[in-house]
């Protein structure tokens, strides 16, 4: 389960030591918590709390200047690195609940009924959310200049 | 009862890639492509979007997972029942094994002790002294915010004390789950980058005799105040800590009394 959080959150924040600093406080609010003993699916509400850290996260960022890493330190072993890195930088172009949808659908396999859980939102929005990623990702593989638009 | 002649909509064809379409609505989906490339051209595009997001992100489940995630070194703290329990659990699905949740009746009771009460606080503390990247949710120059969305979101008076005369500065807070509900979490900073922090909760106790602990290199101060338990956590120096937690104890009194 940790390799999996791992990767979402990494996937998720871009940078290596913040996504481990959202794994171990998703980990020590999951440990914290007595939530688990009321029963549910571990593995969707641990995505929950990691999906809703780096939402707060981004929130406290919101008012500050915001610095992007000028390289990926972290090339991936298989596939080219250009390759690499525009789906990372496609990736950062998405809203915030676009990101977390298309990772836990795409990356996580997740189901939408579970993602529509974990984003408290009903189903029909997640699959809109999904369909913007998607649109929004590919536009921006295929090289043309991502609409900046800020949509729900 | 699919039909066909109905055409394929967008939503279908998302359904389709990620597995979630209805399976009497495959085969239609698959004939709808063989005649519509434009639509077949993205569902391509889409499955090369997952092989890349993989091919990107993969690598990362198969590093060594660093020693600060290891549940043994998160577990090794206090309320070791609770954290036992669930971290079972948690090594239960790393294991692949997780077949679901039947501890049920190992922890029925939640007690709130003033120990338990305590370790909390200093868990915190600990947690969050170290932090150099964000040791706060809210910074301490926004002050008066902090102390209004603290008050809010917990339900009663949190005021930042002043501690200058202790030589510390409000580094911010942040809000806690706490043993009950939520609790505040405040973090102070002296000069030379020593930290006390100031955690309040709800608490069930009825005392107002300050008591000291002390686990590791870390002191902790603890009282109650109409309900509310305040910790204050920091230098295992007692009286370096009786100081700082005497100036917060009198402010808290102040401000209770000039509010109601």
């Amino acid at each position: 389960m940790i390799p999996a959080l791992r990767r979402y959150a990494r996937a998720l924040a871009r940078d290596a030591d913040i996504a481990d600093d959202l794994v171990q406080d998703t980990l020590v609010r999951a440990l914290r918590s007595e939530r688990l003993f009321l029963g549910g699916d571990v593995r969707s509400w641990l995505y929950t709390i990691l999906t809703n850290l780096n939402k707060n996260r981004r929130r406290s960022l919101a008012r500050r200047p915001q610095f992007m890493p000028l390289l990926e330190n972290n090339p991936d072993a298989s596939g080219t690195e250009a390759e690499s890195r525009d789906i990372a930088r496609a990736l950062s172009t998405l809203v915030e609940e676009q990101r977390a949808v298309l990772l836990l659908v795409m990356l996580e396999g997740l189901s939408y009924r579970e993602v529509a859980e974990i984003q408290g939102v009903p189903i029909g929005t997640v699959m809109s959310r999904l369909a913007r990623a998607r649109a929004h990702v590919k536009a921006s593989l295929e090289g043309e200049r991502p609409a900046l638009r800020r949509v729900k | 009862m699919t039909d066909r002649n109905i055409p394929v909509t967008e939503d279908e064809l998302h359904a389709y890639v990620d597995n979630e379409l209805p399976a009497e609505r495959r085969s239609d989906v698959e004939a709808w492509l063989a005649t519509h490339p434009e639509d077949a051209g993205r569902v391509q595009s889409w499955r090369a979007m997952a092989e890349a997001l993989h091919a990107r992100y993969d690598s990362v489940v198969n590093e060594p997972v660093p020693k600060r995630l290891e549940l043994e070194r998160l577990v090794q703290q206090p309320r070791r029942w609770l954290y036992g329990a669930v971290a079972a659990c948690l090594l239960a699905f790393v294991a692949g094994g997780g077949t679901g949740w039947i501890a049920h009746g190992a922890v029925a009771a939640s007690p709130s002790s003033f120990q338990m009460f305590t370790d909390d606080a200093l868990d915190a503390h600990r947690l969050y002294v170290v932090e150099v990247r964000h040791p706060v949710e809210v910074p301490g120059n926004e002050r008066a915010h902090l102390q209004a969305w603290l008050t809010k979101r917990c339900g009663w008076t949190v005021r930042a004390p002043e501690l200058d005369a202790t030589g510390l500065k409000l580094v911010g807070g942040r809000l806690l789950p706490g043993p009950t509900g939520p609790a505040s979490f405040l973090m102070y900073e002296s000069a030379s980058g020593e930290r006390f922090t100031v955690y309040t909760a709800k608490a069930a106790i009825e005392t107002t005799q300050m008591r000291y602990t002390t686990q590791n290199k870390d002191g902790a101060m603890f009282w109650t105040d109409r309900g509310v338990g305040y910790v204050v956590s920091g230098s295992s120096d007692r009286e370096r800590l009786a100081q700082v937690a005497r100036l917060v104890y009198d402010q808290a009194d102040k401000g209770e009394k000039s509010g109601g």
